[in-house]
């Protein structure tokens, strides 16, 4: 039995899929980890102080820098002479996909040996569900919400994964919380790795995307189901799809959730066809053997 | 000790190199970019033995020192101007955190317009950001403060981020002699950084910057305000060792005096001190109170340095928009309320965005002085 590193008890919402990532990813990097966290879901639930879920050593500065927190981390560790300890940039899609980049993309640049993860949530939750840059095109924020003239979000979600491939990443995956084993190999394939790995983790929230909190594990694998959310990973520019379903119509993910109930057949019909493209292009990605780090 | 004639940005390295920081992360900015790049120049010659981040702004550094402060290392920042501005965020962490982060501020104007001569504004606008600032006059002291510095902000009874501010250009882009310490001598004033109170290391484990519901915000806040007030007499006290070790001395490390028994007060702070001695020594009416610790304000110090005038001038590089006045002068008045035959106290601003500051033109202010009101600002242009 792997030992839990994240204490039971925290003040996340029922069904929270954040802190299930969160604990699976400790599961799999074991207790000789440094936590930098952003600001968002996940720290004003764990560390109302004097209190801590965190077994392990964990810094929360600001919103927009945990992945320069961790390079100065690393930085001191390697001054130490430790080679052991793994240094993980940990944030929302708030956090790394949007307000963070700037910092996420310096690490990358400068191949700082970090790990970086994004717990995707596809919203600001914990300001409000407000819209990020990881908000499915379609959905209703608060700050997009679905009305007469609106379909909700207008964009496509923010390609971080490829992103990082671009700046020469030399490990990257997506996962989903529903998909725990998945989720942990590659904790721990990216731990083998030295340079900046990127990990981007779909995690569902009842809240905010508007389902019953006993259905997160459910709608998460729906994603996956549906290739709303793709498993693959990058090993050194290679691309490999790491789980391929049978796709499911996206209508059987979209309907389940309060935050899509507003879309017509016409929009559905947009996703169902963005779903169908993309995963053609990634199927001949695959199959084409071409290294991403070396055209991007 | 050797005694050199450098470039003061030159100079900063130097001192960097005999703090022994494990990291150096600083994203360039002028007037700072020669401390990075004589830094940059002693790391690529195997002159120093600290890692080096090139980070991509100066939001990332001051994020990046912070990270390294708490995973237990001693790391080194520099900026300036709209640098410092950018970090104003991380800034108020590093002290909430409690982590004695030490920077360097090469003193730059602010925008807009921009201008990237020296004056006191950036600096100013972080006063209260729970860091300790001390001003340096000279290259020298440039030197000693720095090394003061960390040794200041990693003592247990402090626990406090440290700027050691330097006036841009003049400072950082002149050649001066100065002595530069042994490294056995530096080695012995500042002992390793071993912290307690805030580490991120797997064998023990702790939680650093979590969320804090108001009333714990509140005592918090309430104990970092004494942190930096209580942080007066080891700034002292580390003046005094340094004076012993080293043999040299900046007043009582908060504020010195020069030639002040006479019946007018200048204050001032930072290089311009230098012009000002030079005003004091041709006049036999005024003094020099120079502030050398900003924050805390040594206001004891202080009271008792000026509250025998007739008149007090604070000359300073910066504007307190709004207030129609200087921060400092707003403060010295403040504290100067409870004098009961109070000076007159009046207030120049001097020498924004890079202007400079003549002798003639102070020496025309303090003879006009005499015939002007109580309170009264002056914009002093020449």
């Amino acid at each position: 039995m792997v030992e839990e590193l994240m204490s039971p008890g925290t003040r996340t919402c029922a069904g929270c899929g954040a802190v299930l990532a969160a604990r699976l990813v400790l599961k799999a990097t074991g207790k000789d980890v440094i936590i930098c966290e952003s600001t968002g879901c996940m720290e004003v639930t764990s560390t109302q102080y004097p209190t801590t879920a965190w077994k392990v050593p964990w810094i929360h500065v600001l919103f927009e820098n945990p992945a320069s927190v961790a390079a100065g981390v690393k930085a001191a560790l390697e001054a130490q002479s430790n080679d052991h300890t793994q240094v993980i940039a940990y944030g929302g899609d708030g956090g790394i996909v949007d307000i963070g980049f700037g910092a996420v993309s310096g690490a990358l640049e400068r191949n700082d040996d970090i790990m970086i993860i994004t717990y995707d949530n596809e919203a600001y939750a914990n300001t409000g569900v407000q819209r990020s840059g990881a908000t499915p095109f379609g959905a209703s924020a608060t700050t997009t919400p679905a009305g007469l003239e609106s379909i909700g979000k207008k964009q496509w979600k923010k390609n971080i994964p490829m992103i990082a491939v671009a700046h020469g990443s030399k490990y990257v995956a997506t996962a989903s919380i529903g998909y725990p084993q998945d989720l942990m190999n590659k904790v721990k394939k990216a731990m083998k790795v030295k340079g900046t790995r990127y990990l981007h983790i779909h995690t569902p929230c009842p809240v905010g995307w508007g389902f019953d909190s006993s259905e997160t594990i459910q709608i998460a694998k729906l994603a996956v189901q549906t290739g709303m959310w793709m498993l693959y990973e990058i090993e050194d520019g290679k691309f490999k799809m790491t789980m391929k379903p049978e796709l499911k119509p996206v209508d059987e993910y979209l309907k389940m959730q309060k935050r899509f109930k507003h879309l017509k057949d016409d929009t559905i019909k947009i996703i169902q066809d963005h779903i169908d493209k993309t995963w053609k292009e990634l199927d001949n990605l695959e199959k084409s053997g071409v290294n991403l780090r070396t055209i991007l | 000790m050797v005694r050199k004639l450098m470039e003061g940005s030159e100079f900063v390295s130097e001192a960097v190199r005999l703090c022994r920081p494990d990291l150096v992360s600083a994203y360039p900015i002028t007037p700072q970019t020669h401390i990075v790049e004589s830094l940059a120049k002693l790391k690529a010659d195997g002159k120093i033995d600290a890692k080096f981040l090139e980070v991509e702004s100066e939001f990332s550094a001051m994020s990046s020192v912070v990270g390294a402060v708490a995973a237990c290392s001693r790391a080194f920042t520099a900026t300036s101007s709209q640098g410092l501005a950018l970090m104003h965020e991380v800034l108020f962490a590093a002290s909430g955190l409690r982590l004695p982060v030490v920077m360097i501020v090469a003193n730059r104007a602010l925008s807009a317009p921009i201008n990237i001569w020296n004056d006191h504004s950036d600096t100013m606008a972080e006063r209260d950001s729970g860091w300790i600032q001390l001003y340096a006059e000279n290259i020298q002291e440039v030197i000693d403060t720095l090394i003061q510095a960390y040794r200041i902000a990693e003592d247990n009874r402090v626990l406090l981020p440290v700027m050691v501010c330097m006036d841009g250009f003049i400072l950082t882009h002149t050649i001066e002699p100065a002595d530069l310490p042994d490294q056995k001598e530096v080695d012995e004033f500042l002992p390793k950084y071993k912290p307690t109170h805030a580490v991120l290391d797997p064998e023990r484990p702790m939680t650093l910057g979590p969320f804090a519901y108001p009333e714990p915000y509140f005592e918090l806040r309430k104990e970092l305000s004494k942190a930096v007030d209580d942080s007066k007499e080891v700034i002292s006290e580390v003046n005094d060792k340094f004076a012993k070790k080293f043999g040299r001395k900046y007043g009582n490390g908060l504020i010195e005096e020069y030639k002040n028994d006479r019946k007018i007060a200048i204050i001032g702070l930072g290089s311009v001190c230098g012009t000002l001695r030079e005003v004091v020594d041709k006049r036999k009416d005024t003094g020099l109170v120079k502030i050398k610790c900003y924050r805390p304000l040594p206001k004891e110090d202080l009271n008792k340095a000026l509250k025998r005038k007739k008149i007090v001038i604070v000359l300073e590089k910066a504007v307190a928009i709004g207030l129609g006045s200087g921060p400092v002068f707003a403060e010295i008045r403040d504290l100067l309320y409870s004098v009961k035959e109070r000076p007159k106290i009046i207030n120049a601003i001097a020498g924004l965005g890079g202007v400079d500051i003549r002798i003639k033109d102070v020496n025309a202010l303090i003879d006009e002085s005499k015939n002007m009101k109580d309170g009264e600002v002056r914009w002093l242009k020449s």
